[in-house]
């Protein structure tokens, strides 16, 4: 099913996949049309196509990442591309070089596409300015995490159909979250209804410019909503002066069974992951086959990176 | 030295309440011998030079409270002579520089060092601020009484701010007594710690931490109510946001009598222009909201701030082309201080002369020096402005040893065409 019906040749008008702030509603759905097509491919026997023969890839993570790391590396590989991974704790990085000269270090190499994860924000709008490869942000400090806001709409879109009417209710740690930035953005774009669900110490600033519902009891954040995403709590900065315990935590914004029995009867749960069991999550409702798409998530990610890869790689090269 | 005439120029000179049409005359020793109307060329001698400024404005040399040098320890992002090139270019006759070098302006020995370097290496007056504490460490007071007596005229950790309160209300406790001036640059560290820009929508689109209002507006109250106790001279470096306006305000009703400062950024910026990371505008303290802005241009009109600044903090290239985390904070802007001050008389938020008063006169009377005015038998500081020129700002034609401007191909209207510091011309545009 396309997203936008009678969808004509789709025009890609960025160099880069920065963020979710800067693409269109038809970019979009061509990344999700295209994303759709990998779904079938990643789970027949020959995975392998040659669509990024001859292809560089650098995968650039100055975060440690399992899920989005590997995620990205097999999206290059089943594309046929030669897929390089960093090793920053190794690198000159450690040393002092500076992200510039890393990345001239490396656009020297001639790349097609650089994924890079960064725990400053901005890091890749930074890098983009400087290559002449396609920058693939793969999470940027607090600001965006676009391909994971992106699997998460094919992961609903996969299950329900469609975005657009659906409540959504975002919960936790905003904050520190780009994923949760990233949602917001295309959520809203994709027209659904957003909630987003936290403490007040862990709501940014301004929020509610953003386009949300911003709610600080659970209970009501929850209610009528079709999909429940929570957000991983970090347990390092819970001891902080943020909230007063994980149990406290737990007590009042930890999804539980009476607490997700607010929302429809049918809501999705969904995690980005890593998980804290039994911080924000009970450990039965995140194994729940009927209703977590946590799994999923993880599925989708692959073919999501492989549309991006793709569709970047392709518009580099035009 | 000759004597110059300087003829048909539009004199605005606040701390007279001169504006009028008329010249200036500087006598042999370089200093003001007359003023105003009655210096036409009709009552010159025949064979007098004179300098015929074809309707410009004349106003005094323009006096910066708040100026970063790279002497010593920085040189590669400023000397004094390159200092002193970009001042005089602005029309900037005299500058306070900063305490934060390496090492720092801590001492009575560097004291020395700094004035003969400022006096061999630039041609404008640079009146060295030493800091308020030992390597502005906020610990340990600097020796008020024999640095003053070495001619330090103002005491300042320049960037930093003394967190702890017991230190700052001895400072001011001590400062009164030796009648020394204190300028604060107000930022609570807990509260703004990590932080890069103002907190709020833009901060959460960007990702980036904030700094709250409230950062600056704490050690505002704070301040002011040791000064209530400790009345020393009390200046405040510089106000970025509306909420610590109304504590000014309210303060000098009360009958407090402090002072404060704006940089030209916070009055002429704002957070929105930081657009996509442009670290060139990572800035302390922040540029904030255009309410805020707005707000600031008021306080300018009705007095509640007395002084403009450029807050001059020159940073070579490399330090800003990092993540906006990891950039060097601060602005280059003495260059540019008055031409972008000229866009609040161009849009007419800010009248001309109360303009010109908060870059020259009152200053001089915070820092308490002969400066900032055209009054007969004072040096011969004086900036020519043509205040309708239009032109663009380009970083490679500024003369900053760095190129830092936050402004970059701005369109201004104004620029500064002759410069005289104790009546010689020191800068002229060709």
């Amino acid at each position: 099913m396309a997203i936008i019906k009678k969808l004509k040749a789709v025009k890609i008008y960025q160099n880069h996949l920065l963020g979710i702030q800067g693409l269109s509603l038809s970019e979009v759905s061509k990344i999700l049309n295209e994303a759709k097509t990998f779904i079938k491919l990643n789970k027949s026997s020959s995975k392998k196509t040659d669509l990024l023969r001859g292809k560089t890839q650098i995968n650039l993570f100055f975060e440690p990442s399992t899920r989005t790391q590997s995620s990205f590396e097999l999206a290059g590989k089943r594309l046929g591309a030669d897929v390089m991974s960093m090793n920053i704790v190794n690198s000159a990085i450690k040393k002092g070089e500076t992200l510039i000269d890393t990345a001239m270090t490396l656009n020297a190499m001639h790349p097609d596409i650089i994924v890079i994860r960064h725990p400053d924000s901005g890091a890749p709008n930074l890098l983009s300015q400087k290559v002449n490869c396609a920058v693939i942000n793969a999470g940027d400090g607090r600001r965006e995490h676009p391909t994971q806001a992106l699997l998460d709409a094919l992961t609903i879109i996969n299950r329900r159909g469609k975005i657009e009417g659906l409540k959504i209710a975002i919960c936790g740690d905003i904050l520190h979250s780009r994923v949760a930035r990233s949602n917001i953005y295309l959520m809203n774009m994709l027209g659904a209804e957003v909630n987003v669900v936290a403490p007040n110490t862990l709501l940014p600033h301004s929020i509610d410019r953003l386009g949300v519902r911003v709610f600080t009891d659970m209970k009501k954040g929850l209610d009528g909503c079709d999909i429940v995403m929570m957000l991983r709590l970090q347990n390092e900065r819970m001891h902080g002066s943020f909230l007063p315990s994980p149990r406290e935590y737990y007590e009042f914004f930890g999804l539980t069974p009476d607490k997700l029995a607010i929302a429809k009867k049918d809501a999705l749960i969904m995690h980005p992951g890593p998980m804290n069991r039994g911080v924000e999550i009970d450990t039965n409702l995140a194994d729940d086959i009927n209703r977590s798409v946590i799994r999923e998530q993880v599925e989708l990610g692959v073919a999501v990176r492989m549309a991006c890869l793709k569709i970047f790689c392709k518009k580099h090269n035009e | 030295m000759n004597k110059k005439y300087l003829i048909n120029a539009k004199i605005i000179d606040p701390s007279n309440n001169i504006d009028e049409k008329g010249g200036l005359i500087i006598d042999e020793k370089g200093k003001i011998e007359a003023v105003g109307k009655n210096v036409s060329n009709l009552n010159l001698p025949s064979t007098a030079t004179k300098i015929d400024l074809k309707t410009q404005v004349l106003m005094p040399g323009l006096v910066d409270m708040r100026v970063f040098v790279g002497e010593p320890g920085y040189e590669y992002k400023e000397n004094f002579r390159t200092l002193s090139d970009a001042a005089l270019a602005g029309g900037v006759t005299s500058v306070v520089s900063m305490p934060n070098t390496s090492p720092v302006i801590d001492n009575v020995s560097i004291v020395d060092f700094l004035k003969r370097r400022g006096r061999d290496k630039s041609r404008i007056n640079i009146y060295p601020a030493a800091s308020l504490t030992k390597n502005t460490e906020g610990k340990q007071m600097t020796e008020f009484g024999l640095l003053k007596r070495k001619g330090i005229i103002g005491f300042t950790d320049g960037l930093k701010t003394v967190q702890d309160p017991q230190v700052m209300m001895r400072i001011m406790n001590f400062a009164k007594q030796s009648n020394s001036l204190i300028m604060q640059h107000a930022e609570d560290n807990i509260l703004s710690d990590e932080g890069l820009i103002n907190e709020g929508e833009i901060s959460t689109r960007l990702g980036l931490k904030g700094i709250p209002f409230l950062a600056e507006k704490i050690i505002v109250e704070r301040d002011l109510s040791f000064l209530e106790e400790y009345n020393c001279r009390y200046h405040i470096s510089q106000i970025s946001s509306e909420k610590t306006i109304f504590i000014i305000k309210r303060a000098k009703k009360d009958g407090k009598i402090f002072s404060s400062g704006v940089s030209i950024n916070n009055l002429s910026l704002n957070e929105n222009d930081i657009g996509d990371f442009k670290t060139f505008l990572k800035l302390s303290p922040p540029l904030r909201t255009e309410k805020d802005r707005v707000s600031l241009v008021s306080a300018i009109n009705d007095g509640t701030i007395d002084v403009i600044v450029s807050d001059h903090k020159p940073e070579d290239e490399e330090s800003k082309r990092l993540t906006f985390a990891k950039a060097a904070t601060g602005a280059s802007g003495v260059e540019t201080l008055f031409p972008l001050a000229l866009e609040l008389y161009h849009n007419q938020s800010v009248k001309l002369s109360r303009l010109i008063s908060t870059m020259t006169i009152n200053p001089s009377k915070i820092l308490g020096i002969d400066k900032g005015t055209l009054s007969i038998g004072r040096d011969a500081d004086i900036s020519i402005v043509d205040i309708n020129k239009p032109w663009i700002v380009k970083k490679n034609e500024l003369k900053s040893k760095s190129k830092n401007t936050p402004i970059e191909d701005r369109k201004l209207q104004g620029q500064v065409t002759k410069t005289f510091v104790k009546g010689k011309m020191a800068f002229e545009r060709t």
